[in-house]
């Protein structure tokens, strides 16, 4: 009995082990590929021969790469600054604060989750062109300013909170925003942390809208600019690597550093939500 | 004029609601249906040339194949992701939960893809899965089967691309179970051991009907995402954008395609009101399918 319950467990282990190569092969094979010089492709070596970092010095100098990555941080910061602030303001004002016409407003920006992305990129071309947002930076941005799952996750985790606090608060001479800003927001950090991360990820790696309303090379997104790219450089299978690996394996480091919070945040969004 | 402290609630709260409100009615309740009225016109740069047409765009999806073909596909596309998924998401959560040791090693590794760039991704697997040279076929050979076209042959693309998109959402749904699975109180798994069950039986009687909130949360989430499938198919294939013979096009690509390669913005417009009622009544059906509440 005992001997079978760990043969149970060593299986496991040995499927889990079989997995996780699947899931680590395609970057190993990545950046291996990032490293051979263009011949070495074609000689079903798995290890580069003569290793060389040529690939990323042309893709780093001989493309918008640095810009496109910098496009891509400038687009996502300034998102979810935002989303971070208004969506927690907004979700604390629908949790806590009495007023007339409270469940219309949270029906009305919650029914917006049901619209898809695809369906709101043509108006917001047009309006876009009447504009002038096409190319500019602010037409990257507006369409993530904001999101209606993020209002949604904040009014569920301000309601958690004991109104008695609040009272006090307001006793003590805070004012509305105050109250807010001081004593709503520091209780709600692990949700604003998960928010957060999936607000700078999902734009982070955006690309139908950025695909649309880039126009010059200067302003594309990473993802717009990787695929633009790959699909020039044709069969140099060693740039077309390197430049993925510039775009991924700095997610990859960061994710590492923080992947307990990075996991716990998709619980605690995945479930709440 | 002095106001009562719930006028003042209620004036604040109309101050911190005024930015948000106005973007989801700008930004988003007014496309909406600026859409829908888009897809009533023939489309014009020029607003004063646009002429009204009526439903003649969605007369006109009847008999359009490619969009029926992006429909069938999309429609398949889901059947295939969406089970894969739950079920090896599941597989490898029970299994993760079994191990004592390295467990939060294992689940960083198999969530890690998640996080990653779904365009450099494609790219990745698209030079993986190249029928010349690719890593996947030299694998094949070594073993000694012979070598597949994946992303090149009419037949193959499509379970190709979805197992491209599989592998990215596979951490993600591992996670969910994970955490549902350990939601489950430790005292039933006893109890009923105690009763004689075991292996199959706690799962059948436990483990799966204490696991519905996770899985219906999980199937209306995944059902949208296939739905709306585009990254991974554009770039997976970039030179023959849903090919090859528009055997991975999805509604969303065909919609990209009309609108801005076309510049037929109108008859775009009518293809995403169908998407958009497709994702409605596919989560409402769902719901209401897949909710049967536990009473603990």
């Amino acid at each position: 009995m005992r001997a079978q319950r760990r043969l149970g467990d060593l299986l496991a282990l040995l499927l889990l082990g079989l997995g996780s190569g699947v899931m680590v092969l395609p970057f190993l094979w990545m950046i291996l590929t990032s490293l051979k010089p263009f011949p070495e492709l074609f000689t079903l070596r798995f290890l580069p021969q003569e290793p060389t970092l040529e690939n990323y010095r042309q893709v780093l100098w001989g493309t918008g790469f640095p810009r496109w990555f910098l496009n891509s941080l400038l687009v996502a910061t300034v998102t979810t600054a935002s989303v971070l602030f208004f969506d927690s303001l907004a979700g604390y004002t629908l949790a806590r604060l009495r007023f007339p016409g409270r469940n219309v407003f949270f029906v009305l920006i919650l029914s917006t989750l049901m619209v898809p992305t695809e369906m709101l990129v043509i108006p917001w071309y047009v309006m876009s062109a009447e504009k002038g947002w096409i190319n500019t930076y602010f037409g990257l941005l507006f369409p993530g300013l904001m999101s209606a799952f993020g209002i949604f996750l904040m009014r569920q985790f301000f309601e958690t909170l004991p109104q008695d606090l609040f009272d006090a608060a307001r006793i003590d001479g805070l004012s509305e925003f105050g109250v807010f800003w001081r004593v709503g927001l520091p209780l709600v950090r692990p949700a604003l942390a998960a928010l957060g991360i999936f607000t700078f990820l999902g734009n982070w790696n955006a690309f139908l809208w950025p695909l649309i309303v880039v126009q010059t090379p200067q302003m594309r997104t990473l993802p717009v600019g990787i695929a633009l790219f790959s699909g020039e450089a044709g069969t140099a299978w060693n740039l077309i690597m390197a430049a993925s690996s510039l775009a991924i394996l700095p997610v990859l480091v960061v994710f590492f550093f923080f992947q307990r919070q990075i996991i716990e945040g998709v619980v605690l969004t995945g479930l709440k939500g | 004029m002095r106001l009562s402290l719930g006028q003042r609630e209620a004036l604040w709260a109309y101050v911190f609601l005024a930015i948000p409100l106005a973007f989801f009615l700008y930004f988003r309740i007014f496309p909406t249906f600026q859409a829908l009225g888009l897809s009533l016109y023939e489309w014009h740069a020029d607003p004063g040339a646009r002429k009204f047409v009526g439903l003649e765009h969605y007369e006109r999806l009847l008999e359009d194949p490619l969009f029926r073909r992006a429909l069938t596909n999309t429609f398949l596309y889901t059947l295939l992701g969406v089970p894969s998924q739950l079920f090896l998401g599941l597989a490898i959560a029970l299994l993760l939960q079994r191990v004592k040791v390295a467990r939060d090693f294992f689940r960083a590794v198999y969530f890690a893809p998640y996080v990653t760039p779904a365009v450099a991704v494609a790219w990745v697997w698209s030079w993986m899965l190249s029928p010349h040279f690719g890593l996947v076929n030299e694998i094949l050979t070594l073993v000694g089967l012979p070598p597949q076209p994946f992303l090149q042959s009419p037949t193959q693309a499509l379970p190709t691309v979805t197992w491209v998109v599989v592998w990215q959402n596979l951490g993600f749904q591992v996670v969910l179970f994970l955490a549902g699975l350990e939601s489950i109180p430790r005292q039933y798994y006893e109890a009923a051991r105690i009763d004689g069950g075991e292996g199959w039986r706690l799962f059948r009687h436990i483990t799966w009907p204490l696991l519905n909130p996770v899985l219906v949360f999980s199937v209306v989430i995944a059902t949208i995402g296939y739905l709306q499938l585009f990254t991974q198919v554009v770039n997976l294939n970039f030179t023959d954008q849903g090919g090859p013979l528009n055997s991975t096009l999805t509604l969303a690509l065909y919609i990209y395609q009309l609108a801005f390669l076309r510049f037929q913005l109108g008859y775009a417009a009518a293809v995403t009101v169908v998407l958009f009622a497709l994702i409605f009544l596919i989560t409402l059906v769902q719901l209401r399918v897949f909710t049967r509440k536990v009473e603990l």
